[in-house]
């Protein structure tokens, strides 16, 4: 069982009536049944065949979780060929690099605005032959000739089927497992993006000692809601389901995740820290509205929890009155609370792709979920490290998975070899040989050591670690997260490599300080109106005095608290290259294109003026000026910090 | 004129004295979008009030398909198959969506209340099939996320949309909307007419819609009617209105001493 389409068949074979994905259509969940999704994808792979796909062929795939678009990348595999999976928000400039990179010549686009940016871009594509849709609306009276229907396609698939029925079958097996099985282009926090080219091994290996460490098996259920596109939501929904024959659930919409996730209730979840973070703040939230009454419950329960909860999920002694209490707060608070995240029936929960904030870590761990860290990568099939059950730590991501090895160059920058481990950058030889060496070294980029108990521990990506002008280490990833875990702030972005002290842009919550203004009656006219009232900067500056004075009891990093800091007029946005598709800072990138406001964190100045070239939606450009207010946080001395926190 | 759905011949209303509508004759063809634009009091709202037989027209005739009326009435309107959407906004506050929409299948249910209350067989694959048919609408207006949502809690421009479903959900030969972008913003305004536009080619619905927004109007009608008045001033494509003196003299005003 070398390749995708293998375990496929046998899963057909073996659990042939056992539900494979699941999408909620018109109101209801409806089942594809692992026959069933072996049945479209045969006829799938087919239709391709008659289409002239052929073996090393690449197939885009734009759109949402759709067990269709899923379908389409085990067809391309049945006949060798290779999925590139596009995220689906990107904007249409976007998407040309990866067609024009590997000559793509056959696309599956989710609906009319995938085909729309498609159509834009052929110009520059002249490779693209074919662009598939699945949702017919609004495309009646598109007539060109590249364009077709996936029920048409389809149509093909059963009648070349029935004419050679052993067609699929026989390209299946052909497959080796050194095959490549898909392609991801990194989103890339610096330079153009590379297509990370993985076998069906690597994908394949990783995902099976994963499902071997946790157990998983086809009673488990995933709600897949983050884009297909990036490396962790296909391995979660789709190399390890068809590893373990798990089943899969693609919500409504992205407007209805959060219900479609209490309605199935997975016992298998992975999400990246900001999601967890987005929860949090929607409890936050929904609790500051609640009565008088459920606002002591949840505060005197959460203490509770904070001070036993985690010890309790880590099988630690716990004294009977502190269980006793803690059984109170799952009856009355952690339980309904679970139920609301659609969180009840989570056994593993996992997050990685950035650091998660200590609080935040253990703040769902309090409630008795399970959530562990992992570490890994798209070059490494997302697999390097794992928490094991019962030593989830906050500030590490856990020991190396079984085959990993890990290794450190004298920079303290972290390597890996691994089964997992790509195969190569696409067309890109000289980036492959930078980032893996002649021994088979991958090299992370990112910094960190192994401690004592042999966990991985990441400090910040290698190259931004830097110092302040004092020579004391600047971990800008590291004063971020502490502020970024306050509710009422969504993006920071910390400056301060050589110089003599930090300063810090900072994006609001828009959800949290409106509603927060809202108790106060502060009026606002939109964004940029709320983050520069007076009233909101001393909220933060109160965010960020608290954050100081947890830096002040750290003796490495009481140096990097920040002393002055401005609220930004707008919110940091991926199409205007500020956030990497996956919502990192893009830390440099932001410097240089506020370079003055970034002059003005280090001289004196109470305001400064911007004026910023902004980007709509429709991809039109305007200018929008504006005077920021620039403040002054409270910072503490190391010795003074206990008392004064 | 075989190909015109709906034709008003000669319509004249007034209240006591004043008169609303005079002597005004249009048609609405098959599967098109007929625009209804004009000044502050020119008629507009009570000319679609007469194509649904709310206001009782003193003069004038009706036709709609092979049938022909003095007066339409409301009733009679809903059978045919003529639905519409208010200026303000009138949905139940108090109930959800699903619900509201729900209330657009009330002419197509046939079950009566005795079977409806003990949840009888037929009643109960009526209420599915029913269920089926509003949730092909909130697909289609891409509302799943507040499907069990009270109106009462939705934005404004959500709660237009939810309008315009529930008089799709009575699966209207002609649709009339009364300013459907009236009080939205931009985006909401692109969206809708993105669903209005949809609804015309997906469904073949007739549509004949009043509007404020001139650029919304001459981007998706097909035929643009002028009143003012309560006269017809012009008629024709969006174009040809455009250029009509008459029309720029209504809109822009007219110097006296001319």
């Amino acid at each position: 069982m070398d390749t995708f389409p293998k375990l496929l068949m046998r899963h057909a074979l073996e659990r042939g009536a056992r539900p494979a994905i699941r999408e909620k259509d018109r109101g209801i969940w409806q089942t594809w049944t692992w026959r069933r999704l072996a049945d479209e994808v045969r006829l799938l792979a087919a239709a391709l065949a008659a289409e002239g796909f052929k073996r090393g062929d690449h197939l885009a795939l734009i759109g949402d979780n759709r067990p269709r678009i899923y379908a389409a990348v085990c067809a391309a595999q049945c006949l060798g060929g290779i999925p590139v999976p596009l995220y689906q928000d990107a904007a249409a400039a976007e998407m040309s690099f990866p067609i024009q990179n590997a000559e793509i010549a056959y696309a599956l686009a989710e609906d009319q605005e995938q085909v729309d940016k498609l159509l834009e871009i052929q110009p520059q594509c002249p490779s693209l032959r074919r662009i598939y849709y699945d949702d017919p609306r609004g495309l009646r009276h598109y007539d060109q000739q590249q364009l077709m229907s996936y029920e048409k396609l389809l149509e093909l698939g059963r009648v070349l089927l029935a004419r050679t029925p052993s067609l699929v079958d026989e390209e299946i097996a052909k497959g080796h497992g050194s095959d490549t099985a898909a392609m991801f282009f990194t989103s890339g926090t610096t330079g153009v993006p590379k297509g990370v080219v993985l076998t069906n091994h690597a994908l394949i290996d990783r995902s099976r000692a994963v499902a071997e460490m946790e157990r998983l098996g086809e009673q488990d259920v995933v709600l897949a809601f983050m884009p297909p596109a990036w490396i962790g939501q296909n391995i979660f929904s789709y190399a390890q389901p068809m590893v373990a024959g798990y089943c899969i659930c693609c919500p409504e919409s992205p407007e209805t995740v959060v219900n479609d996730m209490r309605e199935i209730a997975p016992t298998y979840y992975f999400a990246p820290p900001r999601v967890f973070e987005a929860l949090l703040t929607q409890v936050s939230v929904r609790m500051e509205d609640a009565g008088a009454l459920k606002r002591w419950l949840y505060k005197y329960f959460m203490a509770v929890a904070k001070r036993v909860g985690t010890k309790l999920l880590e099988g630690q002694k716990v004294s009977f009155l502190e269980r006793l209490r803690y059984g109170l707060g799952d009856l009355v608070v952690y339980g309904p609370l679970r139920n609301v995240l659609g969180m009840s029936k989570v056994r593993i929960a996992y997050t990685g792709g950035e650091a998660i904030g200590p609080d935040l870590f253990s703040f769902y761990r309090s409630l008795g979920i399970n959530l562990k860290q992992l570490y890994g990568s798209t070059e490494t099939s997302v697999f390097v490290c794992v928490q094991p059950d019962g030593q989830a730590k906050a500030d590490t991501v856990g020991p190396a998975v079984a085959g990993v090895e890990l290794g450190f160059t004298p920079q303290r920058e972290l390597l890996i070899r691994s089964p997992g481990l790509f195969k190569e950058y696409y067309k890109n030889p000289e980036a492959t040989r930078e980032a893996k060496d002649a021994e088979g070294w991958f090299h992370t980029g990112d910094a960190g050591y192994v401690d004592g108990d042999g966990h991985l521990r990441i400090i910040d990506r290698a190259k931004d670690v830097g110092k302040l002008a004092d020579g004391t280490l600047f971990a800008p990833k590291y004063l971020e997260n502490k502020l970024k875990f306050f509710p009422y702030i969504k993006e920071a972005v910390a400056f301060g490599a050589d110089r003599d002290r930090v300063g810090a842009f900072v994006n609001i919550d828009m959800d949290a300080v409106s509603n927060w203004a809202e108790k106060r009656n502060l009026a606002y006219s939109g964004y940029t109106d709320l983050a520069q009232s007076d009233a909101v900067y001393e909220l933060v500056a109160g965010c960020i005095a608290q954050a100081n004075a947890d830096l002040a009891c750290e003796p490495q990093l009481a140096n990097s608290q920040i002393h002055r800091f401005l609220i930004l007029h707008k919110e940091l946005d991926a199409d205007d290259g500020e956030l990497t598709r996956t919502r990192k800072v893009r830390r440099r990138f932001i410097g240089e294109k506020y370079g003055s406001l970034v002059e003005a964190l280090y001289n004196d100045q109470e305001t400064v003026h911007v004026e910023a070239q902004v980007r709509y939606e429709d991809g039109r450009t305007g200018i929008f000026s504006a005077d920021l207010k620039i403040r002054d946080a409270k910072t503490f001395a190391p010795a003074a910090a206990k008392s004064a926190a | 004129m075989s190909d015109a759905l709906l034709e008003v011949r000669n319509v004249s209303l007034a209240f006591g004295g004043v008169r609303a509508l005079s002597e005004v004759s249009f048609d609405v063809r098959r599967r098109e979008v007929r625009a209804i634009i004009g000044p502050n009091g020119a008629g507009k709202s009570s000319m679609l009030n007469v194509l649904n037989g709310v206001y009782h027209p003193q003069q004038g005739t009706i036709r709609f398909e092979d049938l022909e009326f003095r007066n339409m009435d409301p009733h009679r309107a809903a059978a045919l198959g003529i639905a519409r959407t208010f200026q303000n906004i009138a949905l139940f506050k108090g109930m959800t969506v699903l619900d509201n929409i729900m209330t657009g299948r009330n002419l197509k249910m046939r079950c009566n209340f005795l079977q409806q209350a003990l949840w009888l067989g037929a009643a109960r694959r009526e209420e599915l099939e029913h269920r089926r048919a509003v949730e092909e609408i909130i697909d289609f207006l891409e509302i799943q996320h507040i499907r069990r949502t009270p109106v009462g809690r939705l934005p404004y421009g959500l709660q237009k949309r939810v309008e315009l479903g529930r008089a799709l959900a009575a699966e209207p030969k002609v649709l009339l909307l009364d300013e459907p972008m009236a009080g939205m913003n931009l985006e909401e305004k692109r969206d809708m007419c993105r669903f209005v536009l949809d609804v015309n080619d997906q469904f073949g619905t007739t549509l004949v819609l009043i509007e404020h927004d001139m650029g919304v109007v001459m981007d998706i009608s097909d035929r643009v009617l002028v009143l003012d008045y309560g006269r017809k001033i012009a008629d024709g494509s969006p174009q040809e209105v455009r250029a009509d003196q008459k029309v720029i003299d209504a809109y822009l005003g007219v110097a006296h001493s001319a």
